[in-house]
């Protein structure tokens, strides 16, 4: 069979176009090929549905929880950037970087062999995956139990999976012995968590209002239709009247016992009255790091005073 | 003046508003407050709310406790007056922007009112996020700034007609809006505070939005009634209103003056709440009559009418709040059909 000259001339040109954009071109060897042999784990190694080829020598971290976990870990000195919302710890490379919008280009020009985030909104795993970079979805744990899962999952898929393991385990017992060192209240103490001055809350069923439920709280918000976070009218506050109310709008948006008071009506609440309202660390409160056992102290000190 | 009266449409055959009807309105805005009053989010039950109100107004015994008497006298009370403020300044700011436009789509946010506010309020959210106890003045300040900025674009480019100013208001609107998004999308992090506040809502108010709010509202509504005759005349096309002894760029710019004020007012406390400013002067214009001399008096009532009655569905409906600007279209929108359908059935 003749094939016309045109066609013949095409698939030549088609043959050599994909020789040039394939591996025949020597290149410099991108930076990830240049990390560590693996010390701890055998890799590759599988977390749920990411196949992580080799020990991850330039982490991305698009989730602050993520980042201090790694950190916590001992993978600090493997991360190569971090997000603008990960402030913790200090020592980590702070960046420009955007988890909420996140741009495959710009996280790309950190050279990363590993990307970790907690949410994709964006497709940003399969952008990633045609440069052939893993992404690790490490989602917002909903139960502390999924918050120490991801301790070992992140411990896996860095090389420091005996670290990981015992990192969820001490956590585990330090919130435990916490929990059991604090006075139950005789009767369950109703309290109002605070996300932001409009009144938005938590239900008990949230990551939050599970930590709280530990202590024998329970939130006035439970029973409003919706989500885990509803928003509350102050009709609604006042009447419910809680016995200790938590602000999660302390540092972002200075409010304390003193301005609370200050809202129209608020001045009657049993909580304000005896001085129960107690300013928690925001950025502490909204993740699911190692550092629970920090937000879990000052709820426990918070508790025990309000028993007292 | 014979021509003029020929010239006339038929809905301003009816240039007065009958005292009868205003005192409906009165008392149907009257029933609503009570009502929005005795019942609200927390179950305290309208008999003893009822019976605290007379207390308070005999010096009898009150059934309430002290944080229950807060919940109505520092919660429910401001609230509802401010929703009637609010809503009064929109609905009559709305009506005043359409008669000046002689545009039945005018609204009081079209020469930039909400972009301005909006921005505003963004720059404070993002900036000053410890000083959110100055959002209402920025709003304020941000919403008479972006009508300003409008007025001055549509003078100093065009002949004084109402399309070069309309045309401004467009580009100001949208040149606002633009860098708003383009802020907030840099600090996404505050992008739900912005959001709630963009929604609008009255759940943060007391006596203090109140007070920051009536003298405005008060001002605008004095003037905008006392010259609810300019604006008849205004309709009648600026030929024939300068034939009259009427100067329309004067009378526009304290028109719309006025109505930028009360609708800035509004804007700070509440944030924005769209379709009032539409919906409560077509439905006056449908029942009553199209002369604005029945239109800005029926719209100052009737505004307020609605928005008390659309905030008690956002307070009441669903355990938490709803955003008042979705409850007002969500409730507003179906109601205005059915009014243009009734009406449209009674007049064929």
């Amino acid at each position: 069979m003749v094939v016309p000259l045109p066609r013949k001339l095409l698939a030549l040109a088609l043959a050599a176009g994909l020789l040039l954009l394939g591996g025949c071109a020597t290149r410099t060897p991108d930076q990830d090929s240049t990390a560590k042999p693996d010390t701890e784990a055998a890799f590759p190694v599988t977390v749920g549905s990411v196949t992580i080829p080799a020990r991850p020598g330039r982490i991305v971290s698009l989730s602050p929880s993520a980042t201090e976990t790694l950190f916590a870990l001992g993978a600090g000195p493997q991360v190569a950037a971090v997000d603008s919302a990960s402030d913790y710890p200090a020592q980590a490379p702070h960046t420009q970087l955007s988890a909420l919008s996140p741009d495959p280009e710009a996280i790309a020009a950190y050279h990363p062999d590993l990307v970790v985030v907690a949410a994709d909104p964006n497709s940003l795993a399969a952008a990633l995956a045609r440069i052939s970079v893993p992404t690790l979805v490490m989602p917002d744990a909903k139960t502390l139990d999924e918050a120490y899962a991801e301790f070992v999952s992140l411990g896996k898929a860095t090389g420091h999976q005996a670290e990981g393991e015992s990192l969820a385990r001490q956590t585990r017992d330090e919130v435990d012995k916490i929990v059991a060192g604090t006075p139950k209240p005789a009767r369950p103490l109703g309290y109002y968590y605070e996300l932001d001055q409009t009144y938005y809350s938590v239900t008990s069923a949230t990551f939050i209002g599970q930590i709280l439920g530990r202590f024998g709280l329970t939130s006035i918000a439970d029973g409003v239709a919706g989500s885990g976070y509803p928003q509350l009218s102050p009709e609604r506050i006042l009447q419910a009247d809680p016995a200790l109310i938590f602000l999660a709008d302390s540092k972002c948006c200075g409010q304390n016992g003193q301005t609370i008071s200050a809202r129209p009506g608020w001045s009657t609440l049993t909580a304000v009255k005896q001085g129960h309202v107690f300013p928690l660390d925001d950025a502490l409160a909204s993740r699911w790091s190692p550092r629970i056992v920090d937000l879990v102290r000052a709820v426990s000190g918070a508790v025990t005073s309000a028993a007292r | 003046m014979t021509r003029l009266a020929e010239r006339r449409p038929a809905a301003m055959a009816r240039t007065r508003l009958p005292a009868r009807t205003l005192v409906i309105a009165l008392l149907v805005l009257v029933a609503v407050l009570l009502t929005a009053v005795l019942i609200g989010a927390s179950d305290l039950g309208w008999q003893r709310v009822l019976r605290e109100l007379s207390a308070q107004l005999t010096g009898g015994r009150s059934p309430l406790s002290e944080r229950e008497a807060a919940i109505v006298w520092q919660l429910r009370v401001p609230r509802v007056l401010l929703a009637g403020l609010v809503g009064a300044a929109l609905a009559v700011s709305g009506a005043t922007f359409q008669g000046v436009f002689r545009n039945p789509l005018a609204d009081p946010y079209l020469l930039g009112a909400a972009a301005g506010a909006g921005m505003a309020a963004t720059l404070v959210v993002v900036l000053a996020p410890a000083a959110t106890a100055g959002l209402p003045a920025a709003a304020f300040a941000g919403a008479l700034g972006g009508v300003g900025l409008s007025w001055l674009l549509g003078r100093t480019s065009g002949e004084g007609g109402t399309a070069t100013l309309l045309l401004a208001g467009v580009a100001v609107a949208s040149f606002l809006t633009a860098t708003q998004t383009f802020v907030q999308q840099l600090n996404t992090e505050t992008i739900r505070q912005v959001y709630t506040w963009m929604l609008g809502g009255l759940n943060v108010s007391g006596w203090r939005e109140v007070l920051l709010a009536l003298p405005y509202i008060g001002v605008a509504a004095v003037v905008l009634c006392l010259s609810a005759r300019l604006l008849d005349v205004l309709t009648l096309g600026d030929a024939e209103a300068a034939s009259l002894g009427i100067r329309p760029g004067r009378v526009r710019l304290m028109l719309l003056s006025a109505a930028s004020l009360a609708t800035a007012a509004a804007v700070s406390v509440s944030g924005l709440i769209g379709f009032v400013g539409i919906v409560v002067p077509h439905v006056v214009r449908l029942l009553a009559g199209a002369s604005y001399r029945v239109v800005i008096p029926l719209s100052l009532v009737g505004g307020a009418a609605f928005l008390v009655v659309a905030d008690q569905i956002a307070r009441t409906i669903t355990p938490g709040e709803l955003p008042l600007g979705v409850v007002t279209a969500f409730a507003g929108a179906p109601f205005f059909v059915a009014v243009l359908r009734s009406s449209r059935g009674r007049r064929t």
